[in-house]
């Protein structure tokens, strides 16, 4: 144990952890080699992925470093309800997408990403807005996930800060640069086995070495009342309607969750889907668990950091041996996420900026590799140094998520309705993200009709992401049903009250606005747009096997736009 | 609240962990035997 009470391993120890973890896995990749990795392959998988690989990879990519700290820290600050108010909607965010993706997958079964989508519905601008917003995102994701390792190894061995970025980095781009998005599948199935296991044990044992079930019982008089109450008002208003409001945009605003719905084989979308939302929720909640444990006996975070809180209950109740299986769980889950990301920013940066914007009518499936395989090391390389620099990425997530909330409605209303058009996307985004920045940064003072004008705004908002929910699993009229009762309820109930919560109303007004600007564009349109189109504008970039030798045939599909 | 069900809400978690891994990890050898036999990779 180091002076702050958690087991240190030696540099030896580490290195044997790191170089298992990481060497195992690239061993992995050499079994689903292939001499030439096609595109398709190298995308999506050849849209062939089976159910349990499916189900496996998102859950495996769901599930990042920050998902164990963040819910074990809403254990802490939130109490019984704590875990469920992180792990939930996170887990519903998988199980929401899923109706839109089949329809996604109607349209473009031969599609990679969603940017393609809606460069064959709308054209370039509206693609390049939905494809940048993935690139942000994913940039983070790499960046955070490589802190938590170095922050990780930091804590546990002699080793620096920055080995740790390294190590992590490196690790994770030697085993997904061959073989690509079939790698990060393949490799994402050993990880959530192990990931799974881990967990299965390693909750028990916490529980179990605190004093089981009585010591929890009387230590819930260290609780406060909200903190005892399953039904916390506090727990709802902050940790979990800020979550419910994000559920539909992180699935949308995510290429790693497109990938996979353009991935696995449409028959198993539902049940993969379905399969993985158990799984994140299962997980997440149950290492939550470990940040309510950590309450009610009265531990305080090392340091006043609520990262801490998990690794110093495994260190100070458990066997080292659990330390370093706690190790392996979060070293896991990281890269999981990691190598998804690097697949996610390839094929972003192959079929939406290079297939469909620089490669013209001819985009050479070669060329299209080299790309790919080029942006994850160059992604790796700015993964790295922005986390390297620790740097500040609140303001960065901020605009990110407001931009995902912001596309979310013209994203999957563009895939329904047939008089949506390219102005109506675009500026639909635009309009929200300026009413979004003057809301979240209070650029007006938020007093009397402006307040209010917001507000209205963010009720309509919440009554489109009620709408959308009920319209992906009941269609349109219980979709529309709901969204205006929903709508109704909200401008009776929260105007007046949610100007208490002006992130969640910067955040609602995303959506808000961006509905009516969209639906308002939308009905001055009356021209209608055949959707058998898409189906025909994306495909296959590789040439048919079987038309190699006719010159005429050797033009990629998914360059016929 | 009981301990009774204290333990349960705690450890029905790591409980459903272990159900969802098992089906995938089953699901996954169905498809792995299906590969070989059409002599490709299982991704």
């Amino acid at each position: 144990m180091n002076e702050s009470g958690f087991v240190q391993f030696s540099i030896l120890t580490i290195m044997i952890l790191l170089v298992s973890f990481y060497g195992g896995t690239y061993l992995l990749t050499l079994l689903i080699r292939k001499k030439e990795e096609d595109t398709s392959g190298f995308m999506v998988a050849g849209h062939n992925v089976g159910f349990g690989m499916g189900a496996a990879s998102m859950t495996a990519t769901w599930i990042w470093a920050a998902s164990f700290y963040a819910a074990a820290t809403s254990g802490y600050t939130y109490g019984v309800s704590g875990p469920i108010h992180y792990g939930f909607w996170g887990a519903l965010m998988i199980l929401f997408i899923y109706p839109f993706g089949r329809r996604f997958r109607k349209l473009a079964p031969n599609g990679h990403t969603l940017g393609e989508l809606i460069h064959a519905r709308h054209g370039s601008s509206s693609q390049l807005i939905l494809a940048g917003s993935n690139i942000l995102g994913s940039i983070i994701s790499l960046m955070v996930n490589f802190t938590a390792a170095g922050a990780l190894v930091s804590v546990l061995s002699p080793l620096s800060f920055q080995t740790g970025v390294v190590v992590a980095g490196v690790g994770v781009l030697s085993y997904t640069l061959t073989s690509g998005f079939r790698a990060s599948v393949f490799t994402d199935f050993a990880q959530l086995v192990a990931l799974m296991a881990i967990t299965v044990v390693i909750i028990p044992a916490v529980l179990f070495a605190v004093g089981g079930p009585s010591a929890m019982v009387d230590g819930m008089k260290n609780l406060t009342n909200q903190q005892a109450d399953f039904f916390s008002v506090d727990a709802i208003m902050n940790q979990g309607a800020p979550f419910f409001v994000a559920v539909l945009a992180y699935a949308i605003g995510n290429q790693t969750i497109s990938q996979r719905l353009f991935a696995v084989r449409e028959k198993h979308i539902k049940r993969t889907f379905v399969t993985a939302t158990l799984g994140y929720g299962a997980i997440v909640i149950g290492l939550g668990m470990i940040g309510l444990m950590a309450l009610t006996v009265g531990v305080e975070p090392v340091n006043g950091n609520m990262n801490n809180l998990i690794p110093q209950m495994v260190s100070t109740y458990l066997p080292p041996v659990f330390v370093g299986l706690f190790f392996v769980l979060v070293i896991g889950a990281l890269s999981s996420t990691a190598d998804s990301d690097l697949s996610a920013l390839s094929t972003i940066v192959m079929a939406d900026i290079y297939g469909k914007n620089i490669a013209g009518d001819n985009p050479n499936p070669k060329t299209m590799l080299l790309i790919g395989r080029s942006t994850m090391i160059v992604a790796t390389v700015a993964g790295l140094i922005f986390a390297s620099f620790s740097l500040d990425i609140l303001v960065m997530l901020v605009f990110v998520g407001a931009l995902w909330g912001a596309i979310v409605f013209p994203v999957i209303i563009s895939c329904y309705w047939d008089r949506v058009t390219n102005a109506a996307f675009t500026w639909s985004v635009v309009v929200a993200m300026a009413l979004f920045c003057i809301a979240r940064f209070q650029l007006l003072e938020m007093t009397g009709a402006t307040v209010l004008f917001f507000e209205i705004l963010a009720s309509v908002g919440g009554a489109v992401v009620f709408g959308l929910m009920a319209f992906g699993f009941f269609g349109r009229v219980v979709g529309l049903v709901v969204g205006a009762v929903s709508g109704v309820i909200l401008l009776i109930y929260a105007t007046g009250f949610l100007r208490d919560y002006m992130v969640l109303t910067a955040s609602l007004t995303a959506y808000g606005a961006s509905a009516i600007v969209c639906t308002a564009m939308t009905l001055r349109n009356k021209e209608r747009f055949d959707f058998d189109l898409i189906k025909q504008r994306v495909g296959s970039y590789d040439a048919p096997a079987a038309e190699e030798e006719n010159e005429s045939t050797m033009i990629p599909q998914g360059a016929r736009s | 609240m009981s301990e009774l069900v204290y333990g349960t809400y705690i450890l029905v978690w790591p409980a459903l962990t272990l159900g969802v891994l098992a089906v995938i990890c089953s699901a996954v050898i169905k498809d792995a035997v299906h590969a070989r036999k059409s002599d490709r990779n299982v991704v």
